[in-house]
């Protein structure tokens, strides 16, 4: 029985397709600023009506990536194309994508209406469709009424909907986002996040975002580049980022893991055994990765996954490791137990608060007993 | 009891500017005032009637007249000077903008570390006095001057060109000596603009010049207003310039305010010339007041 890894939000997966074209491809693209490469070798294909993301901390290159697709950077060695004609030597001016700069970059000395239609002004858009298109978008971004208004006598959130609407007034051929919820308070993020999708669905645009907050990509994201020190480390859907993490980085960057290092044991009929020395744990995991016996391997199995109990399992050999609850966080919808465990180091379960009372409520300094199932984790071998 | 003291400590704050202002303003100000409403005669000092106490200054106002006031329109000689100094004023200004433009603009581009750097070589003329450097522009300017042995060594010119005692020196003069001010704005204006605002217009399909006209330049024009006020103000009413520079060709305002007080002891005359310059300036002196509070408000 073939399972799916995590939730379809939708039967959307060009890149599975051998058939189709990518409209953005990176051809090993090299970024220098002198001696700093922010860019490594970058290979990447982006389809049509994707929204896809470039994630990863501060500094790993995602920005630079993608101004290098609006114009305002130069690859060093390389080639991006677009629609399958080059880019290079193309002026921002000259490129059918546009931005939406974190900053907004809202121009001060305009109104609304005005910033919106910058570009269509610029483009020599006869007079009656600009104003056409302006209140369009200004509906869009449901600013009608806020047109005459300059930048600064809107709130942030207003702000960065005139932002978007401006860079969406010229429709690209795809919209370039830099952090685009970056100064917005958390709820009103999360808001956003879901109108940028239904926006994307709506427009049939291509959406490429940059941001280093792992849940806004998981959100909105058909795909997901994860990126380190100018290397693309995974590019794969949401769920089988956080399902199937192809190396500790990526796995320990998105959500919360336990990773438990150990050495291969045995590998048979897809399962493989693990001997871990920190915790004293056999391990038993039903993973394909590419390994072999006598290897060094890594466990990762994230909280949600972990079920923690005053009770030992009925097997205690395999998947289990006991310890003392050190400190419990109560978010609300889940409870995160760390546990402090008998053979050294820390693993933590997370409890889906599902209902509003607990008969035995586990609490600090209780001893407890944590279990996964050979399904729950994943293998690691980098 | 604290918002009591508090209060009165507000006052205090609020209140000594303008006590400074009042005896060190106003006070002159009320005396030119009563000055050009006297008329000259030949005594010390050198106008009637000499007002000694404030209940005097009723008895006496009977003698006020506006004579020197319908002089400065009936003979020519004032018009004219206020025309040209005017004139001088405002098109120095418009020339120093074309110069100072470029060159703030260069110095907000350039790599940070530069910059004090090159704010420091436009403030440091003023660490020389102002007499002591326009003095210098007479050794710079006379016929057998730095300027005329370089033009001529150059072979731009056969024969000296006469710099010295005409209007071309006063406009160097002034060029030279209010360039700063109209630096400094504009390069504060140019210098805090965010250049993400330049990308973003490139971005919309503006090539750089067109990204210079639609947004560098609407976005600066409050460092330009500041800058032009800033100079012209001043130049209107310049008195060392036009008079070590200049020749008898160029009348300016300061310069005949001079000489009506120094040659002619005409006092009342010269106080007259001074309240209607100051008249004449407070109209944008106030239009600049606006603008500025006008920036201000647009929270730039």
């Amino acid at each position: 029985m073939a399972k799916t890894l995590g939730p379809v939000r939708r039967k959307f997966s060009p890149w599975n397709d051998p058939t189709a074209k990518p409209l953005i491809e990176f051809r090993n693209v090299v970024k220098r600023f002198g001696d700093f490469t922010a860019v490594d070798d970058v290979s990447l294909g982006i389809y049509e009506r994707e929204f896809f993301a470039l994630l990863g901390p501060s500094g790993c290159g995602k920005t630079t990536l993608m101004r290098m697709l609006a114009g305002f950077e130069h690859p060093s060695e390389g080639e991006i194309r677009l629609a399958g004609a080059s880019l290079a030597g193309k002026q921002p001016y000259e490129r059918p994508v546009n931005m939406m700069f974190q900053s907004y970059a809202l121009f001060p000395h305009m109104s609304v209406e005005k910033n919106i239609a910058f570009g269509l002004v610029m483009d020599k858009m006869p007079k009656g469709e600009i104003e056409t298109r302006v209140q369009e978008m200004l509906k869009l971004v449901k600013l009608e009424k806020f047109a005459k208004r300059k930048p600064h006598q809107l709130s942030g959130g207003q702000r960065q909907r005139v932002a978007l609407a401006r860079s969406l007034a010229k429709r690209p051929k795809v919209l370039l986002l830099d952090e685009p919820l970056g100064a917005l308070d958390k709820k009103l993020r999360e808001e956003t996040q879901f109108e940028l999708m239904d926006l994307q669905q709506e427009l049939g645009m291509t959406f490429l975002i940059v941001t280093h907050d792992q849940e806004e990509a998981m959100t909105v994201a058909d795909r997901i580049a994860v990126m380190d020190h100018g290397k693309l480390i995974q590019v794969a859907g949401p769920s089988e980022i956080y399902e199937q993490p192809n190396s500790r980085y990526v796995a320990d960057f998105i959500g919360d893991i336990n990773i438990v290092e150990g050495r291969v044991t045995a590998i048979d009929g897809g399962l493989i055994r693990m001997e871990a020395a920190a915790p004293r744990v056999s391990i038993v995991m039903e993973d394909d990765a590419a390994t072999s016996v006598g290897a060094t391997a890594w466990m990762a199995v994230r909280p949600e996954k972990v079920r923690i109990s005053h009770d030992a399992p009925i097997e205690t050999g395999v998947n289990a490791v006991h310890g003392e609850v050190w400190d419990i966080g109560y978010i609300g919808d889940t409870s995160v137990y760390h546990v402090k465990l008998d053979d050294g180091g820390t693993f933590r379960a997370a409890v889906a608060n599902v209902s509003r009372t607990v008969e035995r409520p586990i609490g600090w300094d209780d001893r407890v007993w944590l279990t996964w199932s050979k399904t729950a984790g994943v293998v690691l071998t980098a | 009891m604290s918002t009591e003291k508090s209060r009165s400590g507000r006052f205090l704050l609020v209140g000594i500017p303008y006590a400074w202002m009042l005896v060190f303003f106003l006070v002159p100000f009320l005396i030119v005032a009563k000055i050009s409403l006297s008329t000259s005669v030949m005594a010390l000092p050198p106008y009637a009637p000499v007002v000694e106490s404030l209940t005097d200054l009723w008895r006496k106002i009977g003698e006020f007249s506006f004579f020197n006031y319908l002089r400065l329109v009936q003979e020519s000689i004032y018009v004219e000077s206020y025309l040209s100094s005017l004139w001088i004023a405002f098109s120095s200004t418009v020339i120093m903008l074309f110069i100072a433009y470029p060159l703030a603009y260069g110095m907000a581009r350039a790599p940070k570390a530069w910059r004090p750097t090159l704010l420091m070589l436009v403030i440091l003329p003023f660490w020389t006095s102002f007499l002591i450097r326009v003095y210098a522009w007479i050794g710079i300017l006379a016929d057998e001057g730095l300027l005329n042995w370089l033009l001529v060594s150059l072979r731009v010119v056969d024969e000296p060109i006469t710099f010295l005692a005409t209007q071309r020196a006063v406009y160097i003069g002034i060029i030279y000596s209010y360039l700063p001010f109209m630096v400094l704005p504009l390069y504060s204006s140019l210098e805090k603009m965010d250049e993400t605002l330049l990308e973003a217009a490139q971005d919309l399909g503006c090539t750089s010049f067109q990204a210079f006209w639609r947004v560098t330049f609407p976005l600066s024009i409050p460092g330009v207003i500041a800058g032009s006020f800033l100079v012209f103000i001043p130049a209107v009413g310049e008195f060392v310039i036009p008079d070590l520079l200049g020749g008898s060709d160029t009348v300016m305002i300061g310069k005949t305010l001079w000489e009506e007080f120094f040659n002619n002891r005409d006092w009342p005359a010269a106080s007259a010339v001074a309240i209607t310059l100051l008249l004449l300036l407070v109209v944008p002196i106030v239009i600049f007041q606006n603008a500025q509070a006008k920036a201000q408000e647009a929270g730039r």
